[in-house]
């Protein structure tokens, strides 16, 4: 049955075994050039090479690919704008790699290859990233000043040790939330995806074994329907994803660079 | 094999924290929808607090899911 477990597909596998080594910290570790890594770097080139494609033959009137690559990169130029303000354009290199990439992996697991994010190892260092970015912009900015960010203002004195705890524990899971939301939506969306495409394999053998299974071929057409219009919703939700963690991690710059005086 | 069957239950349980995920994301666009239907100009323009809206609640819900994949195949 190992072809049709839905967990099967995340299985990491070996394609250029390295051998063993023994690292300072971590101790035995193996090395490997695995099918993770081959989807990762195939997500690298495409961004890469489409960025320098779009951008190779630059004209005032945008053909057709030169206008898929400017929307993209003014879609977040303006949600960089529009959240952080001012001070966007400094952080927009960031949320536009971050975007691109996730982007990229994201659908190239769902057309192409193995999907990247789908292993929490992965979103996990997206996560961490992008919180560790806060957390050196906002003490860069503010100093101890960043303390501030747990003590909102305007609330009463009474329950303001309860709100400080709330904010803080709220912001230590902020990482786990960004990593989790992505491995999640993207690990529930193909194991969905493989369990019903599995179910068109089992209902077509019940109906060619023939007698009461031939009612199994409409069921068999209904789960190609089922696929179809998943693959369609996971299209969007691989969208989606990228967009969101973009969004999440401009808010959450935003927090630290404006801290205490909104804009 | 009673902690096998245990593991099981627990993982078919821990998925029911769906539900709320399915309640909250579900409130959040049948009300964007009904703003959205009473002044279509200013819809435009809350596509982004919608779609992170609707992110926020649905993670609480990945977690469910995670801890019964964890659960399952932990």
């Amino acid at each position: 049955m190992a072809a049709n477990d839905p967990i099967h597909q995340f299985q990491i596998e070996k394609l250029v075994d390295f051998g063993t080594v023994n690292l300072p910290v971590f101790g035995r570790s193996e090395l490997a050039f695995t099918n993770s890594h081959l989807a990762m770097t195939i997500a690298f080139v495409i961004v890469v090479g489409f960025l320098s494609l779009v951008t190779a033959r630059m004209q005032v009137v945008p053909g057709r690919m030169q206008a898929v690559g400017e929307t993209l990169f003014g879609m977040i130029d303006n949600l960089a704008e529009s959240i952080i303000g001012h001070d966007g354009k400094k952080y927009f290199p960031f949320v536009f790699t971050i975007f691109m990439f996730i982007l990229a992996m994201n659908v190239i697991g769902l057309l192409l290859t193995f999907t990247v994010t789908s292993q929490l190892a992965v979103t996990a260092t997206f996560g961490l990233m992008t919180i560790l970015l806060v957390l050196i912009v906002g003490f860069a900015k503010n100093g101890l000043g960043f303390f501030k960010l747990f003590v909102p203002s305007g609330v009463p004195w009474v329950l303001l040790p309860v709100i400080v705890v709330i904010e803080f524990v709220s912001f230590l899971l902020r990482p786990v939330t960004l990593a989790l939301r992505l491995f999640g939506n993207m690990l529930g969306g193909h194991v969905a995806l493989k369990v019903f495409a599995g179910f068109i394999v089992t209902l077509v053998g019940l109906g060619l074994g023939g007698g009461l299974g031939v009612f199994g071929f409409p069921g068999a057409a209904l789960s190609l329907g089922m696929v179809i219009a998943l693959t369609a919703l996971e299209c969007l939700v691989a969208f989606l994803q990228a967009f969101v963690f973009a969004v999440l991690t401009c808010i959450y710059l935003n927090d630290v660079v404006n801290l205490g005086h909104g804009h | 094999m009673e902690l096998e069957a245990a593991k099981q239950i627990g993982a078919g349980l821990a998925t029911l924290g769906m539900i709320g995920a399915g309640i909250g994301v579900g409130n959040i666009f049948g009300n964007f929808l009904s703003g959205a239907l009473r002044n279509p100009s200013a819809a435009a323009s809350q596509i982004g607090n919608l779609f992170v809206g609707a992110a926020l609640a649905e993670a609480l819900g990945i977690l469910a899911f995670v801890l019964g994949i964890l659960l399952k195949f932990g």
